[in-house]
């Protein structure tokens, strides 16, 4: 692996407890992705990778680079907005198509239009 | 002592990182049905895509926050894509 950069010690500190737990949070998420029994269920678990996994990480990338760089940079508040947005947005069109999928073969599981 | 540090936590992010991909592929190969396959690929997007901005931690360059951001917006796409392929049978009507 190359080399990291010299960051001061406390900022180090801070960014590698945020790295690890956001990616902490993403392994959660996919743990329950694949451990909980039914798709509605299973929809909720990477919603946690998606929020708050990618805030942390991108938190401790701004801090990082601020540092390194002796100015702030926040470019990647445009990743984190962004995910923000798409995350409900896509969840919620992926719902409705499973939701039309299950009515249109009269699954049990799922309670029928009125 | 810092780069120690700073390395070690690295590491081990990108480990669970690559694990949480490792757990998003088998959810995609297993199903059972298309739409656990779709939701599968989303997840494995967003840890590629978080993966990247580790190794941007890493490297102390800019480059790979371009890689991230293409990385989002096209799985944005794609996944809003299948979804309405699951919904009407095409994505362009």
């Amino acid at each position: 692996m190359s080399a990291t950069p010299a960051l001061p010690l406390w900022a180090s500190i801070i960014v590698a407890a945020l790295v690890v737990a956001g990616a902490a949070f993403a392994l959660i998420g996919a743990i329950g992705l694949t451990r909980l029994k039914f798709f509605y269920d299973r929809v909720h678990a990477p919603t946690l990778g998606a929020t708050l996994g990618a805030g942390l990480i991108l938190l401790a990338s701004m801090l990082s680079f601020s540092v390194l760089q002796t100015r702030p940079v926040v470019h990647e508040v445009l990743i984190f907005i962004f995910s923000l947005i798409t995350t409900p947005v896509t969840y919620i069109l992926l719902v409705r198509a499973a939701l039309y999928r299950d009515r249109a073969e009269a699954n049990p599981a799922v309670p029928p239009m009125d | 002592m810092s780069a120690t540090i700073l390395g070690a936590g690295l590491l081990v992010s990108q480990v669970m990182l690559a694990l949480a991909m490792a757990l998003a592929a088998w959810r995609i190969a297993r199903g059972p049905r298309a739409q656990e396959r779709v939701l599968g690929l989303d997840t494995l997007y967003i840890t590629a895509m978080l993966l990247m901005i580790t190794f941007a931690i890493r490297t102390g360059s800019t480059l790979y926050f371009e890689a991230a951001l293409v990385i989002g917006l096209l799985g944005f796409a794609s996944t809003v894509a299948f979804a309405k392929f699951l919904m009407r049978g095409e994505v362009i009507e």
